[in-house]
């Protein structure tokens, strides 16, 4: 049996701003949440290579895991989980984004 | 201090120009990535995890006042309002753009000041004793020599493609707090029958690898230090390992080819290269001397001094910790904490800056430092000014009485905004300063280094901590390795590792066994941590920090 595929996002950095960014169906999102949720391997490799072909908006793509409680994408990583929140010494990234909203 | 000439100033401006149509070739999408990181990195330009990070060149440390209200001003204009001093002497700004990034650069050279060469496999800023110019057990101040180190590596051509990155540190007393012994190449100056030379060890580093540098000369004299410091660097280009990254430090060729061999590959490729230095050198280095020549120190009375000493019990805890002895009578050299408890580690904000260039300008002789451990020093303070040093200090929140005490952590970034970390390091720094400062202890405890990095990779020393934390990712988990008696001066350690790791919660609690023990088990009040260490070892810590252990051995 092959090991099952755990769903991923594809996320990277704005080559502007170099905030976190994860891909969408149309576009980028600064926003976990909105993320595109990838559940099959050949279109989550299909979709990395589109996303890496797009040098002149982002930095550094890769696939991320998340788990999938109601359906949202959450971090299955702590790494992941700060790049989607910030730094946990002063309120800015994207945490000072959100209370901004 | 010293002033770019015509050529310092064109150069830095063609580098920014340079870099500033780089960057619009990256926007315009001329430049790839792949191209652009290498020529961005040479600008100190990294992208981390957030956002952005320019690291700025704070060379040996030293800045004036103009300067640190500069560094204040790009905060405020292009990041979040504050800035992070390094292990290295340097200051890195969390949150700019990429836009912008030119801007700022220009900002920096209006106030001769750039962030060449603060990354890449190039030789780094060259750092240097922070209590240089003004400590009493000095035989000479290190940073002439440092800023010719600086003026003969950068955009050296031979050495912009090295093998991997190379640090070199400069210390002109026998008490080494530059860690000397931790470099690629340390430097101690030293004298010998009346003659001024260097003692030259080289291959030490910390890292994934850690290792204590070894003496590869034991007297070179002054004016052969350039080309031999070519030598050095010459051969480690050669044979350096490019094949792994991970061993491709100095540290290793070193050790994989024994110092003896190293040094008749340098006396030979020293040899070569001699006769190329014709004394210019020497002369710019004369140049750069009266440079540094030292302020005119004044002479004034010490009565409102000696008053506020007696009846401010604060203030008097304050000298007695954040002050060291200086060369000249009357003065004393201040350590400016950047640690105050439950802060992070090194951080100052745009108005704490403006506040320690005001300070310096009216005070200080108009000179600042910034040291390794992350602390602003004023290097030239008369007693005289203490008690208004202290009262501005105090209104800026920079008073901390805790210079070389527990919660003195040296801590990296981070996985906080650290690309390349595995765990955080802010946070953990945070609580053990808070901690020890709730139990009222510090004093007591006296002096202690305890120094954290957030990945194997030791920006944060670790190794040379007397309790040092690593920080990584067991299984998904925070988890975090202490080590235990390390040493960063003349005498330089590196730590003994304790144990198995423990995890973010339960590593204050770690830490407050290791330091109950070591207040039981001391000899007396005066024995501190790292000498009670070295007569007992490791072993009454561990049984502290690990006492399920010994119960089921018993």
């Amino acid at each position: 049996m092959p090991k099952a595929f755990t769903p991923k996002v594809i996320t990277a950095n704005h080559l502007l701003q170099g905030d976190v960014i994860y891909q969408t169906e149309t576009g980028w999102t600064r926003t976990l949440a909105e993320a595109e949720v990838l559940t099959d391997e050949a279109h989550a490799d299909l979709r990395l290579i589109e996303a890496s072909q797009q040098t002149s908006e982002v930095v550094g793509v890769y696939l991320a895991d998340v788990n999938l409680p109601n359906d949202t994408p959450s971090p299955t990583h702590f790494r992941e989980d700060f790049r989607a929140r910030g730094p946990s010494n002063y309120p800015h990234g994207k945490q000072e984004e959100l209370t901004n909203v | 201090m010293y002033n770019y000439t015509d050529f310092d100033t064109a150069f830095v401006a063609e580098r920014n120009a340079q870099f500033r149509a780089q960057v619009e070739r990256r926007i315009d999408g001329s430049l790839t990535e792949d191209e652009f990181k290498p020529l961005r990195l040479m600008n100190g330009l990294y992208l981390q995890l957030h956002a952005y990070m320019l690291r700025v060149a704070i060379p040996y440390g030293t800045i004036n006042s103009r300067q640190m209200q500069q560094l204040a001003y790009i905060a405020d204009r292009w990041d979040k309002g504050y800035g992070h001093f390094t292990t290295r002497q340097n200051i890195q700004y969390n949150w700019p753009e990429l836009r912008d990034v030119p801007d700022i650069l220009d900002a920096l050279a209006e106030v001769q000041m750039h962030a060449i060469q603060t990354s890449g496999n190039t030789i780094r800023n060259v750092t240097a004793d922070h209590f240089a110019g003004a400590a009493a057990d000095e035989i000479a101040d290190p940073r002439p020599v440092a800023e010719l180190i600086r003026q003969w590596s950068t955009d050296h051509p031979e050495f912009q493609f090295l093998p991997r990155k190379f640090k070199v540190a400069v210390t002109g007393s026998p008490k080494d707090r530059a860690v000397t012994r931790a470099h690629d190449i340390g430097l101690r100056m030293v004298q010998r029958d009346g003659q001024s030379g260097f003692e030259v060890i080289v291959g030490g580093g910390l890292g994934r690898t850690p290792m204590i540098g070894k003496v590869l000369k034991d007297f070179l004299p002054q004016e052969d230090l350039l080309p031999y410091l070519e030598a050095i660097v010459s051969v480690y280009n050669l044979l350096g390992r490019r094949d792994n990254k991970y061993k491709a430090r100095i540290k290793i060729t070193v050790h994989e080819h024994g110092i003896d061999d190293i040094r008749a590959r340098v006396e030979e490729r020293f040899a070569l290269l001699r006769a190329q230095f014709t004394g210019v050198d020497q002369q710019m280095l004369a140049a750069i001397e009266a440079d540094f020549a030292a302020p005119l120190f004044k002479e004034k009375s010490l009565a409102g001094f000696e008053a506020a000493y007696t009846n401010d019990p604060v203030f008097r805890s304050w000298v007695d910790t954040n002050t060291t002895d200086h060369r000249a009578t009357g003065y004393v050299i201040a350590s400016i904490s950047l640690k105050t408890h439950g802060q992070t580690p090194g951080d100052a904000s745009s108005d704490q800056m403006r506040a320690m260039a005001d300070i310096a300008r009216d005070y200080g002789h108009d000179e600042l430092r910034i040291s390794h451990e992350q602390n602003v020093i004023l290097p030239h303070v008369h007693k005289a000014d203490l008690p208004k040093v202290h009262a501005a200090l105090k209104a800026a929140g920079l008073a901390t009485a805790n210079i070389g005490l527990i919660s003195d952590i040296i801590a990296c970034p981070g996985m906080d905004y650290c690309a390349l970390a595995t765990a955080r390091s802010i946070p953990i720094a945070q609580e053990i300063a808070t901690r020890f400062d709730t139990l009222k202890l510090e004093h007591d405890i006296g002096p202690l280094k305890i120094k954290i990095s957030g990945c194997i990779n030791a920006c944060g020393h670790h190794h040379v901590g007397h309790i040092g934390i690593l920080g990584l990712d067991r299984a998904g988990v925070e988890s975090y390795q202490i080590t235990l008696g390390g040493d960063g001066t003349e005498d330089a350690a590196i730590g003994e590792r304790a144990g198995p790791g423990f995890s973010a919660e339960d590593i204050l609690p770690a830490i407050e066994r290791i330091v109950e023990t070591y207040l039981k088990i001391r000899s007396e009040p005066s024995e501190t941590f790292l000498q009670t260490y070295q007569r007992l070892g490791l072993a009454p810590f561990k049984a502290a920090l690990y006492p399920e252990v010994q119960a089921n051995a018993a």
